[in-house]
């Protein structure tokens, strides 16, 4: 949802070249009486009965967006004269998307929150919808899933922390369309009154990161990881508890050892040391709920380098082999809670696995192993203790993935050959050469999946089938 | 709603009879500011001004500030301990006890906390304190300053129950809720009187909307002034109601001594059960407990 509008800049650019010269000409006298420098006006209109001061439409065109969509009617209005109408398109025919930024910046930090009347024609959830998007998304606040009756109502987007909005030009934005056939589309929305107000009853914040959830994450120097789940909860007069998404920038984050891990005000960690670092945030002066304890082995020794040569090898994963097929390293199986990330290091690419139920590495083209014997791969733990379990799966000539959901056993024509990675110690690269026997001796022509259980923090490297 | 319309145009003209004395007042500040030579006058003159109807409570007869950490005074403040008979009459789903954590004085400050938990069979705790046998008083101004809590299930009060209620069982003994509250509804404020013939559903009752504000961010002082035949309903500055002999649909039984009730409860069917959106655990702070009496009424 990203915007970008030349001419907004332009204009910018006009004023700020304006600002220099009346500066310049004015050097030697000292400031008047008149001059004001919080300057920005604390305008809350956004669209009353129209566009408020320097208010533009600007549609996500690049995105799909269709930009006849917007109009102002009169027909079908809250209050006053008129109202913003925007035709939501039938599937595949583009969607409703668009900011309305202003090029009058204006002081919001005396607001609590940004409201609006709406209706649909019929019953919608709008995909998202809220503030802050214009050439930058500093303070974006969204709101997904947002219900709107077929009668005028009221509706509330509380702001995360009023005090950081002081300089605003994103004052409202939304994204609704028909996403796969059969959903909602092909109706009316209407928006009248739409404002930020002091409504002096957003009360009791909770905010959020990493939707609440105190996560523990293996790293090593190098490693990166970005605060997800970000969002500020607020009770509302009519007792509901609005959750919005906010903006990074709203928050203060805190590493608990900068020697170990450090965050910036994007929310990206950068793992720098070894040791353990919490990471927390603060938004308006209220501790988040979540958080991410980071435990970093330091520098991550480089996995014992692979010696056979490339004729051998059908390569999976490994910077020293041409890969046989890509894979989906993230099939994002239900019920998995497996976090999976292809972490850089000065030795190269690994797969860095957190808090693993089973996930798998799905093979984009079946591997034939026929003439091969044993599956490597290098494994690399934190914990003492810890085991993996990995699955060989053939897919058999229908070349799909058929598995009994109730025990995880393949079935039609799939075959498999487990291996359970035990014997691992903590600190150290282990390697595994597992034959391809069992139930696969007599099927290895489509090699189509690894199926990953256990841990659940390990890292894997140098993942290939080979002959010696 | 309906009674709210009722009741606008003599809530106005009560607003200036309650507080044309305080008005005065502010008036004498103001004019003392500017014209000090004529202070003496001014005073004089209100001291002499015996022609209003308001009844003034102006002696201090309980001063509960909460300065001592720890349990509350003893001689002033009991508890009732369980879940009573339904859910204290009301479904309500807490226990109470007397456990500090659920009652406790903090830094001037009494906690009432309602907690979610297993105990004794009921799904949450929480704390209901009175004065019965120890401080009991008919007529005066009792008034109360609290930071409510919030939230789905969630109903604190400072309330008032006849004290002869052991030989003169509910409704017949009476009962004043200076202040009820819906955690769902933060900011809106309930002053009702139960009695023979208008009770539970049929109180005499009266919701006062805070404008633009809500009662879980801040203190707010609430409070009745009770003189024969006459019950002032009012919160922080603003009176918002009056309930009269003439206002109740049966006989009118504020005319003997009542004691005093504050309690944390979580569910029931004033309020209807917490969900998963209720945070827990939840607090009712109060400041102080004060009442007045009229040397002449009381």
């Amino acid at each position: 949802m990203k915007t970008k509008n030349l001419t907004m800049i332009a204009i910018r650019k006009i004023v700020l070249i304006g600002c220099i010269l009346a500066i310049a000409s004015g050097c030697e006298r000292e400031f008047s009486d008149d001059v004001e420098f919080a300057g920005l006006p604390a305008d809350g209109d956004v669209f009353i009965d129209a566009f408020s001061s320097g208010l533009n439409y600007f549609p996500f065109v690049d995105a799909g967006a269709d930009p006849e969509a917007f109009s102002v009617v009169t027909d079908d209005v809250f209050s006053g004269t008129s109202a913003m109408r925007f035709d939501v398109p039938t599937f595949g025919n583009g969607f409703v998307g668009a900011t309305f930024a202003t090029t009058s910046n204006r002081d919001l930090s005396g607001f609590d929150a940004l409201t609006f009347y709406a209706r649909a024609s019929q019953g919608a959830t709008i995909d998202a919808i809220g503030y802050g998007v214009s050439e930058n998304t500093d303070f974006q606040v969204t709101v997904n899933g947002l219900a709107i009756s077929t009668r005028w109502e009221k509706y509330i987007i509380p702001i995360p922390d009023p005090s950081k909005l002081v300089d605003e030009t994103g004052l409202f934005w939304l994204a609704e369309g028909a996403s796969f056939e059969g959903d909602e589309g092909g109706y009316v929305l209407y928006f009248d009154e739409v404002k930020f107000e002091k409504l002096g009853t957003v009360a009791q914040p909770r905010p959020a990161i990493f939707s609440g959830e105190d996560l523990t994450e293996q790293a090593f120097t190098g490693s990166n990881l970005t605060i997800t789940g970000l969002t500020q909860t607020f009770n509302l007069e009519s007792g509901v508890n609005q959750t919005v998404g906010a903006a990074p920038s709203y928050f203060d984050f805190t590493s608990s050892n900068v020697e170990v891990a450090r965050v910036n005000e994007l929310g990206e960690i950068s793992v720098i040391g070894a040791g353990t670092a919490t990471i927390t945030a603060l938004l308006g002066g209220v501790l988040a709920d979540g958080s991410v304890e980071i435990t970093s082995s330091g520098g991550l020794q480089t996995a014992p380098v692979p010696t056979l040569a490339q004729a051998n090898v059908k390569s999976i994963f490994s910077d020293a082999y041409v890969n046989d097929t890509e894979s989906n390293f993230t099939p994002g199986f239900g019920g998995s809670t497996t976090e999976t990330s292809v972490t850089s290091t000065s030795g190269g690419n690994v797969l860095t696995y957190n808090n693993n139920n089973f996930t798998g590495i799905i093979f984009e083209n079946t591997v034939d192993a026929s003439g091969l014997t044993f599956l490597h791969v290098d494994v690399y733990v934190q914990e003492a203790g810890t085991e993996v379990g990995i699955q060989i799966r053939d897919i058999g000539p229908n070349q799909m993935i058929e598995t009994d959901v109730n025990n995880g056993l393949p079935i039609g024509d799939d075959r498999d050959r487990r291996f359970d990675i035990t014997g691992l110690t903590a600190g150290q690269w282990t390697s595994f050469d597992i034959p391809l026997d069992g139930d696969i001796a007599n099927q290895k022509n489509n090699l189509g999946a690894l199926i990953l259980t256990g841990g659940p923090n390990f890292i894997l490297d140098n993942i290939y089938f080979y002959t010696e | 709603m309906k009674m709210d319309k009722e009741n606008s145009a003599r809530d106005r003209a009560l607003s200036y009879s309650k507080w044309d004395f305080l008005n005065k007042q502010q008036l004498i500040f103001l004019v003392t500011s500017l014209t000090a030579p004529f202070v003496t006058l001014l005073f004089t003159s209100c001291d002499a001004d015996d022609t209003q109807q308001i009844t003034n409570f102006d002696q201090l007869v309980l001063q509960e500030e909460f300065d001592n950490d720890g349990a509350p005074n003893s001689a002033v403040w009991g508890f009732d301990i369980g879940t009573g008979e339904n859910g204290w009459g009301n479904n309500e789903l807490q226990y109470y006890t007397d456990r500090t954590e659920n009652v406790t004085v903090q830094n001037g400050i009494l906690l009432i906390t309602a907690q979610e938990e297993s105990f004794e069979g009921s799904s949450y705790t929480s704390a209901r304190l009175l004065t019965k046998d120890r401080f009991e008083q008919q007529y005066g101004r009792f008034e109360a300053r609290i930071r409510l809590p919030y939230g789905q299930g969630i109903w604190p009060a400072f309330w008032m129950l006849g004290a002869d209620i052991n030989e003169n069982p509910w409704p017949a003994a009476g009962e004043i809720d200076i202040m009820e509250y819906r955690g769902q509804n933060p900011s809106v404020l309930i002053g009702s009187v139960h009695g023979p013939g208008y009770n539970g559903g049929n109180a005499i009752s009266k919701e006062y909307t805070l404008p633009n504000d809500r009662f879980d961010t801040g203190f707010h002082v609430f409070g009745i002034e009770w003189s024969p035949e006459k019950i002032n309903f009012y919160v922080d500055d603003v009176l918002y109601n009056q309930i009269t002999p003439a206002d109740v649909t049966g006989e009118w039984v504020f005319n003997k001594p009542f004691y005093i009730l504050m309690n944390l409860a979580v569910g029931g069917s004033f309020v209807g059960s917490p969900n998963a959106e209720t945070v827990f655990p939840q607090t009712m702070l109060v400041d102080y407990v004060r009442v007045y009496k009229n040397t002449e009424l009381n």
